[in-house]
């Protein structure tokens, strides 16, 4: 059968002010076919789409459905012209079921019939294979089925052609194959599927055609099936890649961090992290997996002190008995406090307490590498706050998921960004800014950050080098364990590389990295160990050398024995 | 390639997108634009709405004219306007440290009051019982302890309990105005409503009656200007302002934040108070701080926050004041006049920064994403 297009853009223009975010694109979509537009961060993916979709308006060219041109001004216009485009960020009313959604905006009169649309709601379900029962409300369905009630809503309006952004970002590999199977359905039904991602392997796994954009233009089009992800990652970006992870393995694993049955309720008083377990060890990478909203966020957020606990111990170990002291860590007063209580030893055993001794000689003293420590350093993180933390000299670092939001500020240059941790520096009330910005300069130069300079607001740079900035700092600050959260989401290709690897060198350094991450595949390349969680409950924790992406998977939506009772 | 054709038709008649990057020569002549239509529309519902003008059109040259004598015509007229500036731009300086903290202080007004409020008391009790300069002190301090008291009493609720600190400190201006109702019913025996000059706690004249304040005020600009961007505090106001979670995370302890800058924030408009009471009335009345305090957070909002950038705001918003007052009486019509010139100019000044931020596209032309094609390429 010849395939008969469906939709056809030529020439797609569109600038916002001097960026152009599309430059004559052409893209042809045929009825029947699942095509995949892939392209790195901000190479315009989004904005072709939405244009489509009504929510913006091309500067130039057209856009023609089943060859008549149109004018799509409004996601009306779309509707009329049967386009759905289902975002990343879903657009449901929470106390609605999901057939209310399904019909909430809809003219036709029926709508106020629950009964009757509920049934056509099945019925849209049943044809594609969907699970999903029409009268259950938004709030108490997971993040699969309210992407389930985006989908069902545009095919109840009709829509041929189906958008989707990014729709695996947010399932586990279970749900991704059962989406996957409903595409393939509806491909089936005639209905034509664009799928926007930057995943290879879900590209190769589900697409007909693969249409690649590059800074705004098209590169090529090509077929899957003739294609191999070493080809479409060099067109996407431009050169060719290594995407290997180099993981080595630990050298001498120590216990660094130690958390043992954490409980916490969140201010809802919702019992979010139910009794976790788990050594950190130096020198290793600890993978966190599970499905958005489990309680990572909460887990990192209670061992740095930002969420008090119920119950529960977090313990920092630093091994260093026999082993000489520092200032590195510590400041002079807190050598002398520590040697009053008898913490130190000289060479000959004798306990060393600085009676009477001036700062300059004490400097001296530990400076020579003759003062050790008699045991080791076991530290109470819990119930401390995060400067309390630091004031212990226990150096922590961690990236937050939200990066403008917590991480940085995002109306402050990249200087005063670098001060957040280190701006209290210095006896007095002045900052200084000398030190933060030649870090940040250095930051710049080794991680390749693009910008117009050291006094750019962060707010203006690009997605990557925000994280390059960030995770720069938390690194700068030679963090003894080091908690990422989420650190490659939404970066390109070569900056979540940039990433992996300033995390691997980490690890080498001896660092407790513990790493929270969504993309299994880089789980299990990058981490030595992978605890999954589901609920707040630790459901397994698996080597990841030996263990499998189903494994992980079925470990990410199992509910294990005490949660139901809980219930 | 030929099958290209534009939309120009069908396109929608006007679209908004957001600017990327701000050109500050072009902002700055978008403001100045802005001024110049407003004076203009100024001069037509002037010529609307007063008689004088309406027979004589070609007196329009003395409305104009009106907004520069008004300030400038005589020297006591200039020293007013820069004392006036002066005092307007304590109260917004005193608001600025709250305001970038993103706490809506809408109190200056009451917390400038009560410092009037609290210095008069001070003159009242003490004036003449000791030494003059020793007077001038006490009420000095209390003029900043009652404008911080003032001020710190919405942060400590928001702080234990959330609460919201715009209508807070708004309820706190009437309470001041009643307390010094209150007071003057004590202080003023019999029937007349008004305290009347006080003998004593005067600030010396220096050369100038109100050169002292001037100077005083300049001053805290500069200091105020250094603390905010070079100071742990100033540092830690902006993370706060900008993200309390951040604050939280880098180990900021955001309530100490809130309250030590709303004790600051309440102090400066007790000095403003001082300035008020020992620099220019030596009495109280309700409207001591005659709506400076609302005032002040235009002269704020204008000046972005920046104490250096409030000067000129400050003293742009006195020479409307000062210059529409002027047109009332050149022109003989009512007081309230010239709140319709203030009001007209205001609005043409808040609606550039829409133009600043946005721009503007028109079916059919496309010369800034050609422009924009260039520049890429």
């Amino acid at each position: 059968m010849e395939k008969q297009l469906a939709l056809q853009m030529r020439g797609i223009t569109k600038s916002f002010g001097p960026v152009v975010a599309n430059n004559h694109v052409d893209l042809d979509v045929y009825r029947g076919e699942i095509l995949a537009v892939l392209g790195e961060n901000g190479c315009g993916k989004t904005t072709l789409m939405n244009m489509i979709a009504g929510i913006y308006f091309p500067d130039e060219g057209q856009i023609l459905i089943d060859g008549k041109e149109v004018v799509i001004r409004s996601p009306k216009d779309a509707f009329e012209h049967k386009i759905g485009m289902i975002h990343q960020h879903f657009k449901l009313v929470d106390l609605f079921t999901a057939a209310e959604n399904v019909v909430l905006g809809t003219e036709s009169k029926e709508k106020y019939n629950l009964k009757a649309v509920n049934a056509q709601v099945a019925q849209i379900a049943e044809r594609y294979g969907f699970r999903l029962d029409p009268a259950k409300k938004i709030y108490d369905m997971s993040v699969s089925e309210k992407q389930t009630v985006e989908i069902i809503k545009v095919l109840y309006r009709g829509a041929d052609i189906l958008i989707l952004d990014e729709p695996t970002a947010v399932l586990t590999p279970q749900e991704i194959t059962r989406l996957f199977d409903v595409l393939r359905r509806m491909k089936e039904d005639g209905k034509s599927i664009i799928i926007i991602t930057h995943k290879l392997n879900e590209v190769m796994e589900v697409s007909d055609r693969v249409a690649i954009l590059r800074r705004g233009e098209h590169v090529a089009t090509v077929n899957t099936a003739e294609t191999s992800e070493a080809e479409l990652t060099e067109m996407m970006v431009g050169k060719k890649i290594d995407l290997n992870i180099h993981r080595s393995t630990p050298v001498n694993a120590i216990p660094r961090l130690v958390v043992e049955d954490l409980n916490l309720y969140n201010a809802e008083g919702i019992h979010v992290l139910k009794d976790i377990s788990f050594t950190a060890n130096g020198g290793e990478i600890l993978g966190i997996a599970g499905i958005a909203g489990s309680g990572q966020k909460e887990l990192l957020e209670s061992i740095s002190g930002l969420q008090p606990v119920e119950s529960g111990k977090i313990t920092f170990y630093n091994p260093k008995k026999d082993r000489p002291v520092s200032f590195f860590h510590k400041s002079m007063k807190q050598v002398r406090a520590l040697a009053a209580k008898g913490a130190f030893h000289d060479r000959n055993l004798n306990d060393v307490t600085f009676h009477g001794m001036s700062n300059k000689a004490v400097r001296k003293w530990v400076q020579n590498g003759d003062v050790l420590f008699r045991e080791d350093e076991v530290m109470n993180l819990r119930d401390k706050t995060p400067l309390e933390i630091r004031q212990l000299g226990v150096h922590l670092s961690f990236v937050p998921e939200d990066r403008l939001g917590m991480g940085l500020v995002g109306s402050m240059d990249i200087t005063d960004n670098m001060m957040l941790r280190s701006y209290r520096k210095g006896k007095l009330g002045f900052l200084n800014r000398k030190k933060p910005k030649a870090q940040a300069e250095e930051i710049i130069r080794e991680l390749e950050v693009s910008t117009p300079g050291v006094s750019t607001p962060v707010r203006r740079l690009s997605g990557g080098n925000v994280q390059k900035v960030l995770v720069g700092r938390e690194i700068a600050y030679t963090p003894k364990v080091l908690m990422a959260a989420y650190p490659v989401r939404g970066l390109d290709i070569n900056s979540s590389y940039t990433i992996y690897n300033l995390l691997n060198r980490q690890k080498e350094n001896g660092v407790a990295v513990i790493y929270v991450g969504e993309d299994l595949d880089v789980l299990l390349e990058l981490c030595d160990r992978i605890m999954v969680i589901n609920g707040g409950a630790v459901t397994g924790i698996v080597d990841a050398r030996t263990t499998t992406k189903e494994e992980i998977g079925l470990l990410m939506t199992k509910t294990d024995e005490r949660k139901e009772e809980d219930a | 390639m030929s099958t290209v054709k534009k939309n120009e038709v069908r396109e929608p008649l006007i679209h908004l997108s957001k600017r990327t990057s701000v050109n500050p020569v072009r902002a700055w002549a978008i403001r100045i634009a802005a001024i110049v239509l407003g004076l203009i529309v100024c001069g037509l519902v002037a010529f609307l709405l007063i008689e004088k003008l309406n027979a004589h059109p070609e007196k329009i040259g003395d409305f104009y004219t009106a907004f520069i004598k008004g300030s400038f015509s005589t020297s006591r007229k200039f020293w007013k306007f820069l004392k006036n500036i002066a005092i307007l731009l304590c109260v917004s300086l005193a608001l600025t440290p709250a305001f970038r903290m993103r706490f809506w202080n809408i109190g200056g007004e009451g917390q400038t009051l009560v410092g009037v409020l609290g210095a008069i008391a001070v003159d009242f009790y003490l004036g003449g019982k000791i030494p003059e300069w020793l007077l001038l002190i006490l009420m000095f301090i209390a003029a900043l302890l009652t404008g911080a008291v003032w001020g710190v009493i919405p942060a400590l609720f928001r702080a234990k309990w959330g609460t919201n600190e715009t209508l807070f400190t708004l309820m706190m201006n009437y309470v001041a105005t009643f307390l010094v109702s209150y007071f003057l019913v004590i202080w003023v025996p019999s029937g007349s409503s008004s305290l009347g000059k006080l003998k004593y706690g005067k600030l010396p004249s220096i050369g100038n009656d109100y050169l002292l304040i001037i100077l005083i005020v300049v001053a805290l600009a500069v200091a105020l200007y250094i603390y905010l961007n070079y100071t742990k505090h100033g540092y830690e106001i902006n993370v706060v302002g900008e993200s309390v979670r951040t604050a939280q995370y880098v180990g900021i302890n955001e309530k100490k934040v809130i309250i030590r800058t709303m004790i600051l924030s309440g102090a400066l408009c007790g000095l403003a108070g001082y300035l008020i009471a020992a620099g220019l009335d030596q009495t109280v009345t309700t409207e001591s701080a005659g709506g400076q305090g609302f005032t002040g957070i235009m002269v704020a909002w204008l000046g972005k926050f920046n104490p250096l950038a409030m000067i000129l705001t400050a003293a742009l918003i006195q020479l409307l004041n000062q210059g529409a007052a002027q047109i009332s009486q050149d022109f003989d019509v009512s007081g309230a006049f010239p709140n319709v010139i203030v009001g007209i100019i205001l609005f043409f000044i808040i609606g550039s920064e829409f133009f600043i931020n946005y721009e503007i596209h028109f079916r059919g032309h496309h010369g800034l994403a050609e422009a924009g094609k260039e520049a890429v390429k």
